[in-house]
């Protein structure tokens, strides 16, 4: 009863330990909550990774039918390199140039939301977040109706002499990057309208007032402000669009065959295991070293 | 919750609190009467905050012990107390209307019929007609007496101010000074109000607390604090004081002598804080008195001399700086009564006053004079 | 001159409404081919204009099928990863522990890896583990892949929220659980409930993931693919225009919502009462 020396006038009711009980569970309770959740991603996405980093060296030469064995094969991946290189590139390409159509459609789409529409701002993102609600794959059909051969669009581009008589949109690399960026151009959109729209108005007319063309401005001004929004979108824009097959297989031939074409026939018509395994991962490494080389270039490791 | 009882006092009984290597309250040992109106006066981070939260049960006592009469709450969660807060951003429940908002604390309670006294603690607040509304459609001050009537509903034994008035605009803190006084007076509880703002203080409180770096400085009347400060810091955060560094030369009787910059002075032995050693002595700006030459300082004052460096003219008085023989620049309060004769930049003046209305504070050695207040946060910059 | 100016100020709106035109011209599309009553079964081009599909859109009753099997995987799903991923968005924002930022990389990896990488790793991990492939390995897939974007949705809605409000509560005599219950679910809800129609959307949607892991389950994109072979019924077409419906509707009627609330703020700020029932 030492506490009670403390208190001129004791009461008999000493000063209470410091509490132990509480605390102890309080100290527990931030992994129960995250027990569940966390355990899901680690045995449903960290794990098959590595699964998959497995299979990616197993015995080539096995089956799904009469197993595979881990060998260490390494040489799978310089195999699997050497098959499907064109589709790699491809897949690269197609989506660096929807990248580039995208950020030309996409900028003035999310700058125009962010400080032009006044009290339309609403509306307007909208009607970007609403041609996602339909399925995806009804979508793309639907432009396979746009781009067919006797469709009114290459009609009129036909007439106009943009395409030769014989001229086609469907099954050509023109529909597949066009499809590219129109399914993943709100994804762009969202980010960089976020940014845009923190962007001060009056920061501009200052800008303006000290004598900066608009061109200027744009560079000093806008472009820096907007550009976390700039890398997060482009990220979320070019992530699905290099591993997409849906365009490719939709709106193309095998001849615009991007990787994610030639991983999906590994897994479910070739059933071969160790190809799909090395390409994905392949693919992946390939695209979080461009991720990481640009993020080194735009100077911002933050948006992760 | 046996508010028929009177609780007693609140006493806290060597609270400590530290965060890491930062003490925040540091053995903190008061008493407040019940039924007061208690401030605690401080610049932000000074750890007022914290000894309210500590009461309040929202941040726990690092050591020490909180007394509600014979009872130690110091560990008692925040709803087991009969203590209540009035928070400085209001903590009004956004999702929910006045009339929920103010009825929380009884629901909570398990209390069925609320509609009268909800009703009754809507008009103490003057905001009859505003049950169905949402705290966001009423304006800073509806929402301050929102978050008095949620919390006085509840008849605490000791209710908590945070900074309650501190977003409110200068004219309705005034008036709500006021309210918060004739509130306190009707319903007889225990406040205990923490503002950075002296004034707010002095207005309100029966009894004002000047807390620093986690200690308390001073405590008493507002008056009594304002009149005879214990430290140079509280000198100079209560209002503004002109400190002149000195040393202690002797006793004559009833005075204290002071040798300061050449010059001889003297202070009532009542008025000093010591006796001895390196001092400051104190005179608050607007006891100094401004005449053209040394003949005409009454008998019995003493002055210094000096040069006008600045005069600034606010209405009710002009400012006046009084640049001293060894460079330090005195302030000057005068009325503007009428009957005063105006100076300006480069006359030579001289500054007397009655050695009645000076104090002594004990002074570091080292120290210089100190003329210029304790620079205050802004409003809003939560400690 | 004058031209030229009027040009300057509004060409990025000019753009921005073309760049819109892009995006919904294929929905106008969908919406015109759900009247459409087809001259063959591979013909996409508009033939004749019928209601036909939209009375009877379960005219092909494998379609339906695949549909309500979409919405009961999306309704399983939602609810999983909701809760999932709202327990670990209050543990994130309110709780120190040790390895979080290990977790936050394991949070933030699904959303930067590409689907098809998910896919196949997960069925990898399925025909290593001898799991048959069906309804209950699409849930877990995309629970999998719907976690992370609640944790993301409910988390910055939790950051957001003043925690002063939940001291108030306390001390308003309210107990831990009553605090939770009254103030910070209540308070937190609109952001479960964005976190739970956005994972409702992907669920729905999800075609390549599904793909990998649904072995002979027939989801609605996976019927649709399967269609897209042999022709695809207008009904097809029927049921992409109602979501989109639906999902407008939606938006609309809760910005409708936001905007009444808005407007009764203005009005109550109006200093008297009187004043404000008169305009």
């Amino acid at each position: 009863m030492s506490a009670l020396a403390h208190v001129p006038t004791g009461s008999g009711q000493s000063a209470s330990p410091p509490p132990a009980a509480r605390p102890g569970r309080h100290r527990l309770l931030p992994y129960l909550l995250l027990l569940p959740g966390a355990a899901w991603l680690f045995l449903f996405f960290a794990v098959p990774l590595l699964q998959l980093a497995a299979a990616s060296l197993y015995d080539p030469d096995g089956s799904l039918s009469t197993g595979y064995a881990l060998t260490w094969a390494f040489g799978n991946y310089p195999t699997a390199l050497q098959a499907y290189w064109p589709q790699f590139g491809r897949s690269f390409l197609y989506a660096g140039i929807a990248l580039v159509l995208a950020l030309l459609m996409g900028y003035p789409l999310a700058y125009a939301i962010a400080q032009k529409a006044g009290r339309w701002k609403n509306l307007l993102l909208v009607c970007v977040i609403a041609p996602m609600f339909t399925s995806f794959l009804v979508r793309t059909l639907a432009w396979k109706t746009i781009l067919s051969d006797n469709g009114w669009l290459v009609g009129l581009l036909r007439d106009v002499h943009l395409l030769g008589p014989d001229g086609r949109l469907l099954a050509t690399p023109v529909a597949v990057v066009l499809g590219l960026t129109y399914n993943f151009l709100p994804f762009l959109v969202l980010p960089l309208y976020a940014s845009l729209e923190r962007l001060d108005y009056r920061l501009l007319e200052a800008s303006s007032d000290l004598y900066a063309s608009p061109l200027k401005t744009f560079r000093r001004v806008t472009l820096p402000v907007s550009m976390p929004g700039l890398i997060a979108g482009t990220l979320l824009f070019f992530i699905p669009a290099t591993g997409d097959y849906i365009n490719a297989e939709l709106l193309g031939t095998p001849n615009q065959y991007m990787i994610g074409n030639v991983i999906d026939s590994a897994f479910l018509v070739r059933l071969d295991y160790p190809q799909g395994a090395a390409l994905s991962f392949l693919l992946m490494s390939a695209i979080l070293a461009v991720v990481f080389v640009y993020l080194r270039r735009a100077g911002t490791e933050e948006v992760l | 919750m046996a508010r028929e009882t009177p609780a007693g006092d609140l006493r806290l009984a060597n609270l400590t609190k530290t965060f890491g290597a930062f003490t925040a309250v540091d053995d903190l040992s008061l008493t407040i009467p019940q039924g007061s109106f208690f401030a605690l006066l401080g610049a932000s981070g000074c750890g007022k905050t914290t000894t309210l939260r500590m009461i309040a049960g929202l941040e726990e006592p690092t050591s020490g012990q909180v007394l509600l009469g014979d009872r130690d709450i110091a560990r008692l969660r925040p709803y087991k107390r009969p203590v209540n807060t009035v928070f400085q951003s209001y903590a009004l429940f956004p999702h929910l209307d006045i009339f929920e908002n103010v009825a929380f604390g009884l629901r909570r309670r398990g209390i069925r019929s609320v509609d009268q006294q909800v009703r009754q603690m809507l008009s103490l607040v003057q905001l009859d007609g505003y049950e169905r509304r949402r705290p966001a459609q009423l304006s800073g001050g509806q929402q301050q007496r929102v978050a008095l009537a949620r919390a006085l509903i509840n008849h605490p034994q000791v209710l908590l101010l945070d900074e309650p008035l501190g977003a409110l605009d200068l004219k309705l803190r005034r008036q709500m000074q006021i309210e918060l006084k004739r509130i306190q007076t009707e319903v007889g509880i225990t406040f205990v109000h923490v503002t950075h703002d002296q004034e707010e203080a002095m207005t309100m409180a029966d009894t004002v607390a000047v807390m620093n770096a986690g200690r308390i400085e001073q405590l008493g009347p507002p008056a009594e604090i304002y009149e005879f400060p214990a430290t140079a810091f509280v000198a100079n955060f209560l209002g503004q004081s002109n400190l002149i560094a000195g040393e202690v030369t002797g006793g004559n009787g009833n005075d204290i002598l002071v040798t300061a910059h050449g010059g001889r002075f003297s202070v009532p032995a009542a008025r000093a804080r010591t006796n001895r050693g390196p001092v400051h002595l104190g005179v608050r700006p607007e006891k100094l008195h401004l005449v053209a030459g040394a003949g005409q300082v009454p008998a019995g004052c003493q002055y210094l001399e000096g040069t006008i460096s600045d005069a600034s003219y606010v209405g009710v008085s002009t400012q006046y700086l009084l640049r001293t023989g060894w460079g330090t620049e005195v302030s000057v309060f005068v009325a503007n009564s009428g009957a005063q004769q105006r100076f300006v930049p480069g006359n030579r003046a001289v500054a007397y006053w009655d050695p009645r209305h000076a104090f002594l504070l004990g002074r570091r050695a080292g120290d210089d004079d100190r003329t210029t207040p304790v620079l205050d946060e802004p409003v809003g910059a939560s400690s | 001159m004058k031209l030229s100016r009027w040009f300057a100020e509004h060409w990025v709106m000019g753009v921005a409404l073309l760049v819109l035109g892009y995006l919904f011209l294929p929905i106008a599309v969908v919406a015109a081919l759900s009247f459409n009553r087809p001259s063959s079964r591979l013909s996409y081009d508009f033939n004749e204009f019928t209601l036909d599909n939209w009375r009877n859109p379960c005219a092909t009753s494998d379609m339906c099928d695949a549909v309500l099997r979409s919405v009961q995987i999306g309704f399983i799903s939602t609810v999983a990863a909701t809760a999932l991923g709202t327990l670990m968005a209050f543990a994130l924002v309110r709780h120190r522990f040790r390895g979080r930022s290990g977790l936050n990389v394991l949070i933030f990896l699904p959303m930067a890896t590409p689907e098809l990488v998910m896919g196949t790793s997960l069925l990898a991990l399925f025909v290593a583990g001898g799991v048959p492939l069906g309804f209950w390995t699409i849930v877990i897939a995309h629970v999998m892949f719907c976690v992370s974007f609640v944790v993301v949705t409910v988390k910055a809605r939790l950051a957001g929220m003043d925690r002063r409000l939940e001291e108030a509560a306390m001390d308003l005599y309210a107990s831990e659980w009553q605090t939770f219950r009254r103030i910070t679910l209540p308070l937190v809800l609109p952001g479960i409930v964005a976190a739970a129609l956005l994972a409702f959307s992907l669920s729905f949607d999800d075609f390549i993931i599904t793909n990998f892991n649904s072995g002979t389950t027939v989801t609605f994109p996976m019927y649709v693919w399967g269609a897209a072979q042999r022709g695809i019924p207008p009904q097809v077409n029927v049921i992409g225009t109602a979501m989109f419906l639906v999902a407008l509707l939606l938006v609309l009627a809760s910005s409708l919502r936001g905007r009444q609330a808005r407007r009764a703020a203005v009005t109550a700020a109006v200093p008297s009462p009187r004043a404000s029932t008169r305009s």
